[in-house]
């Protein structure tokens, strides 16, 4: 069966018609992604999955990773975490590594970008690519993954002047775009419900992981799934749940990420982590390697509640994937999670953990609303947040580059 | 290879644009619709603000703000029908502001200016009533956006209003958007797909033409007049005999 009749499997006929009319007038045009990483973080998950339905549609399609080393994904964590708002001065040196080691990958990209007709440049990391590529013949995009609604000043200063050539860029939400002389589209990123972090597993291999990591089917489970990082508040989590075992004793706790290959930080928050933890056996802290999709998809599926407590987050995909498989979520009141996380609807949106452990005591004092909100979380993520959409949005930003922009766009 | 034939990349309805009244031949062509964001880099963290950037926004803005809301995915009944009175309540916590924008009837200005001009009003009002508003800080800022609507054929042909009937509550609700409220941008006088269409029989399904006038597009949901609509097909336009 071919990707799209998967597809139309679970969003119906109609929408896979829709993404054919959009790919006419597209079809074997090249498109390039570029990004810093194949494997780890949501911009991968989501190209991993993308790159081949546009390649069922048609379109020439191809992913490129620009590579570097330390100093350079040093540098470029430390621009992610600026574009959130931390202050990180970066030094001049830095920088003008960053520079360089893009000026390398531009020596081996620029046969592959130069004649394309679409390139989509994602994130900071690759955004110099397009002012090293002179003779660059189609349509330069830059995806902006990262919540960049206040940037530290002086990096954003610094990445502006490669960021502002391009044709047009993407936000997440309205409130990341920045002033830039060019369209600002906002498109929401998207899950894929075929992948293996989100088809539905059957029960004995959810058993099957619960029991590989010591973890007891038969009491309440409280999970986040996410990089060990910050802005994602794994200390709060921890706090948070000891707070809630003072009224369910019998609660088990999850924290399970792992480190991107772009992201050297997070060995430093794991020993913080560790720390609060205290060695207490119910909260169980899993380091797992970026291919782990099934595991976390049986840690998602065994979970009562979903946690996403993040303080900083550009949209949050696991708030979308833990909402795909019916799960009420206890999300950070930040970025994207407003867009997903409806209060007493799909979970609930804290500021503390006080906040989180007040909505985890709720959720599992009432099972019923846990159901309910599952069941609204699922359909919400069915009709907006599907790769369906967002490849949908895609398309349609690139007919309009290819006929100029408007206000309107027909298919006949 | 492009098929330009395929892609028509429109700026929106003209006011100048001569009244074309459709043609007994064409068939009814069911299209659905979808809005791709822009952002505008416009917002608004006080009601000055907002007064402000609502007097020179593109009406494309306005639009988005006032009839966008339709096509959001929406788990209770909107308290607020409109972006800008939902900023009033949540953002700026002045409920007697937020009422007055949300009593605000878009279809019953004539065009996107007037509208503008209404909420203009409103929000001058409330500037005198309450002069600390002009001053004070809304706990979330009101962000500009506007749309651009990329439109799809389904390829389903209706030829006689009858076959309506059965068609409308399978109707998807972007598409209950496209023909019976982005059609008022595209038509004139107000009008929505379907009455247009139906002008082509001339008086035969007047009473039918004046039931669906009476559905109002603004304060009702998408699933709401989507049952309307095939309550008043049902209703006043009899299936054929057999």
């Amino acid at each position: 069966m071919s990707i799209l009749e998967q597809y139309a499997q679970i969003v119906g006929d109609d929408v896979i018609d829709q993404l054919q009319q959009l790919a006419k007038p597209l079809r074997g045009k090249s498109v390039v992604h570029v990004n810093s990483t194949k494997l780890g973080g949501g911009v991968a998950e989501i190209l991993t999955k993308l790159v081949p339905l546009m390649q069922e549609l048609e379109l020439n399609t191809d992913w490129q990773v620009i590579t570097g080393d330390e100093p350079f994904f040093h540098c470029t964590k430390g621009m992610h975490n600026a574009l959130q708002g931390n202050q990180v001065p970066l030094s001049q040196g830095l920088l003008e590594h960053y520079e360089e080691v893009n000026r390398q990958n531009a020596e081996r990209l620029r046969s592959h970008l130069v004649d394309a007709d679409f390139v989509f440049i994602h994130d900071p990391q690759p955004a110099p690519q397009l002012s090293l590529c002179p003779d660059r013949q189609g349509h330069w995009i830059w995806r902006c993954h990262i919540d960049a609604s206040h940037p530290y000043r002086p990096v954003w200063k610094f990445l502006r002047p490669f960021i502002e050539p391009y044709e047009a860029s993407i936000f997440s939400l309205p409130a990341f775009a920045q002033a830039l002389p060019h369209p600002e589209y906002i498109i929401s990123p998207s899950i894929d419900p075929l992948s293996d972090k989100n088809i539905d597993l059957p029960q004995e291999e959810i058993r099957e992981v619960l029991g590989q990591f010591q973890i007891d089917p038969d009491r309440p489970l409280v999970v986040q799934v996410s990089r060990f990082d910050r802005f994602k508040d794994p200390v709060g989590v921890i706090r948070a749940y000891k707070m809630a075992t003072k009224f369910h004793p019998d609660l088990q706790l999850v924290l399970a990420g792992g480190s991107a290959d772009d992201d050297p930080e997070g060995a430093l928050v794991l020993q913080e982590v560790k720390a609060e933890a205290n060695h207490d056996p119910d909260i169980h802290i899993l380091l797992l390697p970026p291919d782990a999709n099934r595991t976390i998809n049986a840690l998602q599926r065994a979970a009562d509640i979903v946690m996403q407590k993040s303080t900083r987050e550009g949209f949050g995909l696991t708030v979308t994937e833990a909402m795909w498989k019916g799960k009420p979520v206890i999300g950070g009141d930040t970025g994207g999670i407003r867009l997903q996380v409806v209060n007493y609807h799909t979970g609930f949106l804290v500021n503390t953990p006080e906040g989180a452990a007040l909505r985890i005591r709720y959720l599992l004092n009432q099972p019923d609303k846990m159901a309910e909100f599952g069941h609204k979380a699922q359909e919400f993520v069915r009709e907006n947040f599907l790769l369906t959409r967002h490849l949908r949005e895609y398309m349609t930003l690139m007919v309009l580059l290819l006929h100029g922009g408007g206000d309107r766009l027909e298919l006949t | 290879m492009v098929e330009p034939t395929t892609v028509k990349v429109l700026p929106m309805a003209n006011d100048d644009a001569p009244f074309c009244p459709p043609v007994a031949a064409d068939a009814f062509a069911i299209k659905d619709c979808a809005l791709l964001t822009i952002a505008t880099g416009k917002k608004a963290t006080t009601l000055k603000e907002l007064q402000n950037h609502l007097s020179t926004i593109d009406p494309d803005s306005i639009y988005l703000h006032v009839w966008g809301s339709q096509l959001e995915s929406q788990f209770e009944v909107r308290e607020y029908n409109n972006h800008f009175a939902s900023w009033a309540r949540r953002g700026l916590h002045d409920d007697t502001l937020a009422e007055r924008l949300a009593m605000v009837a878009p279809n019953e200005y004539a065009d996107l200016e007037e509208l503008r001009q209404e909420f203009l009003e409103v929000i001058a009002e409330r500037l005198e009533e309450k002069e600390y508003l002009h001053w004070v800080l809304a706990t979330e800022p009101f962000e500009f956006i506007r749309s651009t609507i990329v439109v799809f054929d389904t390829a389903k042909r209706v030829e006689q209003p009858e076959e309506l009937i059965d068609l409308i509550p399978h109707l998807s609700t972007s598409s209950i958007f496209y023909h019976f409220i982005d059609a008022r941008r595209r038509l004139p006088i107000n009008q929505d797909d379907f009455r247009y269409w139906l002008t082509c029989w001339g008086d035969r399904y007047a009473e039918l033409n004046h039931h669906l006038a009476a559905i109002d597009p603004y304060f009702n949901g998408l699933t709401t007049i989507r049952q309307q609509l095939a309550n008043a097909f049902e209703r006043y336009c009899p299936r054929k005999s057999p």
